[in-house]
Formats: C-alpha cells, sequence, structure tokens
C-alpha cells in the first residue's frame, strides 16, 4: 500500500493501538480487559505496521518470529498455572500477594500469578494472530 | 491429588514448549521423546491412584464443582491416558526413524506434544465444554500435522478432514448450547442428576442425537466416515500411526461417557440406533477394505469396521457388551498404530504402499513378516491374540440377549478382516517384486529402521502379552464397564470433592 497518508497515520496509530494494549492487558481481571483482548489490539498494532511498511519490515519490528513469542506464552501461562504447586493448592490457582493491604479494595497493588497467566496469553494471540497474518501477506 | 490428573496434560504441553524452541537443534527429537517418557511416568502414576481409590477428581483453580473445571478419572480414562502415553512414546520413536529435519524444524514434535495432550485432556476431563476445548486443540494440532511437510495430496486430504470435523464440532457445540439452556450445568456429573429431572425429555433425546451426530463424525461410524479414508493415507506414517490409533477413540469415548453417564434415559431409542449404526459401520468399513489396494487405504477402512466393534459394545449397554467395548477399546489402539507403523517400515524396504507394485518382503525381510502377522491376526480376531478376546467378549455380549443377528454379522465381519488381511499378506509380503529386485532393508540407513523397528517390537509383544495372560487386563475391563453401567462413585466424587 503506497498512501503517503496511511504511512505517516500507521507510524502514530502503531505506537498508540500498542501502549493502549498494555493498557489493555494490566487493566484485566478487575475491570473489563485482559490478556486475550490485549493480546488482540497489539497484533492489530503489528498488522497496521506491516499493511504500511511490508511484511519483511514488520517481522523485523517484532524482532522474535511470532511462533516463538506464541510457544513461549504457553510456558508462561503453564507456569503461572502450575505456581500454586508449591502453595498447596490445585492447578491454576491463582496465588495473591496484596500490597498495602489486604484486599483489592484497601491494597495499593498486588501481585499475583493471574496476571503472569495473563501476560502469557498475550503472549500466545499476539504470536498466533501475526503468525497467521504474516504467512497470508507474504504469499499474496 | 490434583497434581495427579494434571501432570499427563501438562507434562506434554511443557515438552511441547522446550522442543519448538529447541527445534532447529537434533536436541529437539530427544527433548520430545524425554517428554513422551516422562508423560508414561505421570500417567503410570494416575492409573496407580485410580487403582487405589476408583475414581479421582480434582477442581482446577480451587472453583468447587458443578462450578468450576473438574478434571475427573475413572477406570477408563485411566487406561485411555496409559494407553494414549504408550502410544505417543512408540510414535515419538518411531518419528526419529521417519520424520526429516525440514519437517522438525517446522516444528514437528511440538505439534505433536499438543495433540497428545488433547487426546490425553479429552479423556481426563469432567465437564463438557472443556470436552469441546480439548476437541479444538486437537483439531489444530491434527490439522497442521496431517499437511506438514506439503504436497497437494496433504492438503487436498487436510481441506476435507478439517471441513467434516468442524461440521461435526459445530454439531457438538449447539448440543452443548443447548443441554446448558435446558439443565444449566455443564459439569458431567452434576447433568446426570440435571438430565433425569428435566421436564422436556423429548428435547433431552433430539440433544442425546446431536451429541451422537457430533461424536459419530469423530469416531468415523456409519455414515459419517468418509472423512477418514480420504485423509488418513497421505501424511507421514507416523502421524498416521498416531491418528489411526488414537484420534477416533477419543469419538468412542466421548460416545461411551455421554452414554452411559448422561444420556440413559430413552436407551431403548438411542442405544437401539446405536446398534444399527454400529452394525453398518462393521460391514461398510470392511466392504471398503476389500475393494482397496493400498497398504494404509485398506488399514483405514479397517478402522472404520473396528469402531463398530466397540460403539456395538456401547449400543448392547449389557455389562459383558461394555467390558468387550472397553477391552476392544484398548486392544484396537496398541494393534491400528501397530500395523501403520509396519505400514511404514514396508515402504521403506519396498519403496512403495501400492499392494500392486511391491512384494517379496517375507523373503528379504522375515522379522518384519512375522511383526506384520501378529498385529494382522490379532485384528482379525484370531485366537489366541488381544483381538480374538475383544471379539469373543462382543459375540458372546450379543448371545446373552439372544441378539443372533448382530453375532452373525460380528463373525462375518471378523471372516472378511481375515480376508483383507490375507490379501496384504498375499501381495505385499508373499508374492514376489513386480519389479523382480529383492526389496532390502539397505535401502533405508540402520539407524532408520532401527528406530522404526522398536516400536513395532514393543506393540507386537504388549499384543501378545494381552493375548496369553488375559486375566488381568479383562479384570480391569470388568470393573471399568461396572464403573459406567453405575456412576454413583463418579458422580460423588466429583460433586463431593473437596479441595
Amino acid at each position: 500500500m503506497n498512501s503517503i497518508i496511511f504511512t505517516a497515520a500507521a507510524r502514530l496509530l502503531v505506537a498508540l493501538l500498542f501502549v493502549f494494549s498494555l493498557f489493555m492487558l494490566l487493566r484485566g481481571h478487575h475491570l473489563p480487559g485482559g490478556g486475550f483482548i490485549g493480546g488482540l489490539i497489539g497484533a492489530v498494532a503489528f498488522i497496521v505496521y506491516s499493511l504500511a511498511a511490508g511484511p519483511a519490515e514488520a517481522r523485523l519490528a517484532l524482532r522474535i518470529s511470532p511462533e516463538v513469542i506464541a510457544m513461549v506464552g504457553l510456558g508462561i501461562a503453564l507456569l503461572a498455572g502450575m505456581f500454586s504447586f508449591f502453595m498447596g493448592d490445585p492447578f491454576f490457582t491463582g496465588q495473591w500477594y496484596w500490597v498495602g493491604g489486604d484486599s483489592y479494595e484497601t491494597s495499593v497493588f498486588s501481585i499475583n500469578t493471574v496476571l503472569v497467566f495473563d501476560i502469557g496469553v498475550y503472549l500466545v494471540v499476539l504470536g498466533g494472530i501475526l503468525s497467521l497474518t504474516y504467512a497470508f501477506e507474504e504469499e499474496t | 491429588m490434583s497434581w495427579v490428573l494434571v501432570m499427563p496434560i501438562a507434562v506434554p504441553f511443557a515438552t511441547a514448549v522446550v522442543a519448538y524452541l529447541a527445534r532447529n537443534y537434533p536436541a529437539g527429537r530427544w527433548i520430545s521423546l524425554a517428554g513422551s517418557a516422562l508423560s508414561l511416568v505421570v500417567s503410570a502414576v494416575l492409573m496407580v491412584a485410580v487403582l487405589n481409590e476408583g475414581v479421582v477428581a480434582a477442581q482446577m483453580s480451587n472453583w468447587n464443582a458443578p462450578f468450576g473445571i473438574t478434571l475427573v478419572a475413572d477406570y477408563l480414562s485411566a487406561v485411555m491416558v496409559v494407553i494414549t502415553a504408550i502410544t505417543g512414546l512408540a510414535t515419538a520413536i518411531y518419528a526419529l526413524g521417519e520424520i526429516p529435519e525440514e519437517t522438525e524444524s517446522l516444528g514437528f514434535y511440538a505439534l505433536f506434544q499438543v495433540l497428545i495432550a488433547g487426546v490425553t485432556g479429552a479423556f481426563l476431563t469432567g465437564d463438557l465444554f472443556n470436552l469441546y476445548v480439548w476437541f479444538e486443540v486437537m483439531l489444530i494440532a491434527s490439522f497442521s500435522l496431517l499437511v506438514i511437510g506439503g504436497g497437494k495430496e496433504r492438503l487436498d486430504a487436510g481441506i476435507k478432514y478439517v471441513a467434516l470435523n468442524l461440521v461435526s464440532t459445530l454439531v457438538f457445540l449447539s448440543g452443548i448450547g443447548l443441554l446448558y439452556g435446558v439443565t444449566g450445568t455443564l459439569n458431567m456429573a452434576d447433568l446426570r442428576e440435571a438430565v433425569a429431572n428435566a421436564e422436556n425429555q423429548g428435547l433431552i433425546t433430539v440433544i442425546a442425537m446431536m451429541f451422537m451426530v457430533g461424536f459419530g463424525v469423530k469416531a468415523a461410524v456409519f455414515p459419517l466416515f468418509f472423512w477418514l479414508p480420504a485423509s488418513y493415507h497421505t501424511p507421514y506414517f507416523t502421524i498416521s500411526a498416531v491418528f489411526a490409533g488414537l484420534l477416533t477413540k477419543v469419538g468412542v469415548y466421548a460416545l461411551m461417557r455421554m452414554f452411559t453417564l448422561v444420556f440413559v434415559g430413552d436407551v431403548g431409542f438411542t442405544h437401539e440406533i446405536l446398534i444399527w449404526v454400529s452394525l453398518l459401520t462393521m460391514f461398510t468399513g470392511v466392504i471398503g477394505a476389500a475393494a482397496q489396494s493400498d497398504f494404509r487405504k485398506i488399514l483405514s477402512f479397517h478402522i472404520i469396521s473396528q469402531i463398530g466393534y466397540m460403539t456395538l459394545g456401547l449400543a448392547l449397554f449389557t455389562p459383558l457388551a461394555l467390558m468387550g467395548g472397553v477391552f476392544y477399546l484398548v486392544h484396537h489402539i496398541i494393534v491400528k498404530a501397530n500395523l501403520f507403523f509396519v505400514a511404514g517400515l514396508a515402504k521403506q524396504y519396498a519403496g512403495s504402499t501400492d499392494l500392486n507394485r511391491i512384494g517379496g518382503l517375507y523373503k528379504s525381510a522375515p522379522l518384519l513378516a512375522a511383526l506384520f502377522i501378529i498385529p494382522a491376526f490379532s485384528l482379525a480376531g484370531f485366537p489366541p491374540l488381544s483381538g480374538f478376546w475383544a471379539k469373543y467378549l462382543i459375540v458372546k455380549a450379543a448371545l446373552e440377549i439372544d441378539a443372533w443377528f448382530i453375532a452373525f454379522v460380528s463373525l462375518l465381519v471378523g471372516l472378511l478382516t481375515i480376508f483383507s488381511m490375507t490379501k496384504i499378506w498375499g501381495m505385499a509380503f508373499w508374492k514376489p517384486h513386480p519389479d523382480g529386485i529383492d526389496p532390502t532393508p539397505d535401502r533405508a540407513p540402520a539407524r532408520v529402521t532401527r528406530a522404526m523397528m522398536i516400536p513395532i517390537i514393543g506393540l507386537a509383544s504388549m499384543t501378545i502379552v494381552i493375548g496369553f495372560y488375559p486375566e488381568p487386563f479383562v479384570q480391569f475391563a470388568r470393573t471399568a464397564a461396572e464403573q459406567l453401567l453405575d456412576p454413583t462413585d463418579y458422580v460423588t466424587t466429583v460433586l463431593g470433592v473437596q479441595p
């Protein structure tokens, strides 16, 4: 696509979309959002970039191949689920550590395995969608 | 307790991740092999737990049934998980010989491990929607495995396979939606009660038929089997062996689970249909095989014919018949995967799987000939191999309720199976090679034939062990059938378990 307007706008859009996708990821669990939708928006950012600059350029921008991102994401999600083993809870039980309080309402923020799992999902979705779309764009 | 149930699923997934990251190095294939061996160990641990306690259940994420996802293993699930791990290990060894490096670097081992995880998950889940998810995991992995390596034939087979399986999944999903609408739960143990108490029993029967169609496509029963012979003869032998061994059996397992645990309200209607479906499956499968002259196509049609015996065990719905069905399921996975392994090695030796273009294997590869005889005669039901006991139980169950016609068809199909097996025997092994050459093992490097021979020998000896010493296996199948027919234990363990 050789439109100057689109190429110029894409630069702005890509950054905005990507930041928004991270915002969605971090907002998840207690509010609407989460890893899946975040990963989709993140993938859209890279798809816009690949439409503006071509799939070869977009692959370079991603640095790591999307398939590897997806598999690493799967590994992270699995590890997040396995973590509850050390706490003596069943698989995938969320482990929460509240900082500055003892519940969602009173604490400042929390460290938890649910976010780690969501990051894994984010990477799986991002990698999965991108490996599909790059494959389509490259062959046509 | 819960980790005993999680590990058989988590190990293949973890192996997939590591094997994918190492896909460009020789280490990748050894990681896959080690992962498969570890899967077998954790499956054996699960089996021991089930043998000690009867039924084992666990609530994922600490959400109690029927709200969370439950993993549950009774005798049937446990034996299916173990046999999946055994097939997985055999296939991982066989792949060392057959899969070329280009395919490895596309992520073959990762996909294979995901497939095993999907199959294991389907056997272990106690939640209907989760079962759907595992079906999807299996479908995605199996579609990729079917077309991996490229080629027009493989893509053609892949399209047919994925299209028909998507239809089946759609019917299954619609069934789930309707069932949830009627009962408000998707936990299988909870459904038993909820379905029995549902007001509109007519609608329940309709939903039951939707499940029968959905699982029927997966299991390849008459008249929904045509995707199977269209696709199983194209991929790598490694892959067609694991497909032949495991994928259709997930459909049979799902039928057995749902039609003993949940849909037992109108047995006279649903199981009567299943009897006719089974008989037609057995008969059309074996007749289809008679018309083929390709090693793998004959075997593919025989999968269909044998599936009929298993569903027949379910359809007759007596303790003895179900026991025969369970026994058949286990015996068939071992035998069928092994026959595809043999087909792959025969191709290495003789250069083709078209029976008209090969021959002379008996003279040049007597060991392979002997190893073909064992699973082939077992499949046909020759005493004293494992298939004989499986068929014996089914026929006896039919005679016990004076179903002469069913017993007659079972025996007739057994006879026709021998016909196809002798056809392969005569054309691939006895007849001289049409090119006038001796098929020699030298065509393939020794490393290759060794890797392919080990799983064949291993599975053949399992067939012999089951054949000559069937008592513990029959006892096991008896307990599994009792648990299926009286799932009180299953239901109380799932719903009453405290995490």
